[in-house]
């Protein structure tokens, strides 16, 4: 494509770019910024991260929250490959019907999520805590991942599992040594996905947990209900460096299995 | 062992909607048990009485559903539809320049493309908490416009409705430009190719060519903005204060302090209402885009 892009919409463009990366970007700098009132620069420091190390109810927070996401992500990533696989392979009646659904509970706004499991929590008498946030988790997780593994199934060539299937490869056999690898990215991606909502979640945490089960986003939430401080920039920063993290780490395993 | 593998595995050869339902299995009864049943008893809650101390009372009653109706709570939605369509209307504004720059930015595509992917990858309530940073009393925004002398007192930018709408389409914009740019991305050039051989100039060419075969990427975006905007809770909350609220903050109000529960079902309802109007207008357009 040769057309040339006019120079007005270049130059929009690269303004809303700037406005969407802005914000966070203005964040991360003033985590390091010495003066306690936001607006005034007056050095770099560390100060604000060295007192995240003397908050134990920051790091309990953080360790909760790693371990909600990486339950609920071999959970819903499992859970979630199976129902892509029985949707892609099965051919039943109600198939289209219940691919559809699944994407009841990605478009359902997330506030009706939260206060409905609460009331089923209540309703069965099952106190909130890690328990219930890992299950509401699992369960907004599942189309999310299905939906993901779906499409890497749905764009695969069939045909190179024919031909193991040709070549004497029971059905088992061929799903292990051929589907699977082929699967892989698109699992991988799936619980990349998976991984960085869970950990990211606050709506629906907010309302499925208890008082001794505080992941990261429910006390940030709380602290910025408080009062704005210094020290939340630089947790905010801290959740950012982790996802982030967790983005490069994946790109780099998608990568080398390439 | 390895024989009762083959029998079991030739019964489900044999059955091949068994064997679909077996994989579908387990994740449907999770999201069955976790998402469909709560949502019922939700409902079942919207028709129930309230209770004393918070929670249900026996009996069926629509009271909740009536008391939506007062102009108090018409306000609130109201005030929550106009800006879920503002925010996905500027959302569109801003979105499909950028979608369509993306699609013709060549070599560069690829590293755009990760620019509008990245912020989705950051947590969303840093985003909002970042965006009190720049707009607050004692923010970034009025610290810049004090400094060059554009207004003498700060300006009161935080809670407001215009915070609020700020706050959305900053978090929804990358929901709107995917979608356009992966229809923007299909599109086959050889049709721009002939309408200009056929005499079509630049706009013509944008508004009769270009702009409606990326419609289905335009409703798709539409709604994926509209619909989390309509429920937006967080939003409102740190960005807004008591004069912005919306029908998320009413709900989780119900269930705090309120303790009201079946009215929050209700409200809840009423909302889920309003998205299913959303998705069946999608799918109408959606399938106009087909049959065209």
């Amino acid at each position: 494509m040769t057309r040339r892009l006019p120079r007005a919409l270049v130059h929009l463009v690269g303004a809303i770019f700037v406005c969407l990366h802005l914000p966070v970007a203005v964040l991360v700098l003033y985590s390091f910024n010495a003066s306690r009132y936001a607006a005034g620069w007056s050095g770099v420091t560390l100060e604000w991260y060295r007192r995240l190390l003397d908050r134990p109810d920051i790091l309990r927070a953080l360790r909760l929250s790693l371990e909600v996401a990486s339950l609920s992500t071999i959970l819903a990533t499992l859970l979630g490959t199976l129902v892509a696989l029985g949707l892609a392979r099965g051919r039943f009646r109600g198939r289209s019907v219940t691919e559809g659904g699944l994407y009841l509970p990605i478009v359902t706004p997330e506030i009706i999520v939260g206060v409905a499991m609460l009331i089923l929590f209540a309703a069965l008498r099952v106190p909130l805590g890690v328990g219930t946030i890992v299950v509401a988790h699992v369960a907004f997780n599942i189309p999310f991942v299905a939906v993901v593994v779906l499409a890497r199934l749905r764009g695969m060539d069939r045909s190179l599992e024919e031909a193991a299937l040709v070549l004497g490869a029971d059905e088992a056999t061929a799903f292990r040594r051929v589907t699977l690898p082929l699967l892989a990215p698109g699992v991988l991606a799936g619980a990349l996905l998976a991984f960085t909502l869970s950990l990211d979640d606050f709506v629906i945490t907010f309302f499925v947990s208890g008082p001794g089960s505080t992941t990261l986003p429910v006390l940030v939430y709380s602290m910025v209900r408080r009062g704005i401080e210094p020290t939340i920039n630089a947790v905010s920063a801290v959740l950012v460096f982790v996802t982030t993290l967790t983005i490069v780490a994946a790109e780099r395993l998608a990568a080398r299995r390439a | 062992m390895a024989g009762a593998r083959r029998r079991l595995l030739s019964w489900f050869a044999r059955r091949p909607a068994a064997g679909a339902w077996a994989l579908l299995g387990p994740g449907l009864a999770w999201l069955t048990l976790f998402f469909a049943v709560p949502l019922a008893v939700l409902f079942g809650y919207s028709l129930m009485h309230r209770g004393t101390y918070g929670g249900v009372a026996p009996g069926f009653t629509l009271e909740h559903y009536r008391r939506f109706l007062d102009p108090l709570y018409l306000v609130v939605a109201g005030r929550t539809l106009w800006i879920a369509l503002a925010t996905t209307a500027l959302c569109l504004l801003l979105g499909y320049p950028v979608a369509y720059a993306i699609a013709r930015a060549g070599r560069w595509r690829n590293a755009l493309l990760l620019l509008v992917v990245l912020p989705f990858w950051t947590s969303f309530l840093v985003r909002t908490y970042a965006m009190i940073v720049l707009l607050r009393d004692s923010g970034v925004i009025n610290a810049v416009l004090l400094g060059l002398g554009l207004t003498s007192a700060p300006l009161d930018l935080l809670y407001t409705p215009g915070a609020v709408l700020a706050g959305l389409v900053y978090g929804y914009l990358p929901f709107m430009i995917l979608p356009i740019y992966a229809s923007l991305e299909r599109l086959d050039l050889a049709l721009l190719d002939a309408a200009e051989a056929l005499g079509a100039r630049a706009p013509a060419r944008f508004w009769r060519v270009t702009l409606p075969l990326s419609l289905p990427g335009v409703a798709a975006g539409s709604l994926l903005v509209f619909i989390p905007a309509l429920g937006a809770f967080l939003t409102p909350d740190l960005l807004g204060g008591a004069k912005t609220m919306m029908l998320g903050n009413l709900v989780q109000n119900q269930f705090g302090a309120a303790r009201d529960w079946p009215f929050g079902a209700a409200i809840s309802f009423a909302l889920m209402g309003v998205v299913f109007v959303a998705l069946l207008v999608w799918l109408r357009v959606r399938d106009a885009g087909e049959a065209a």
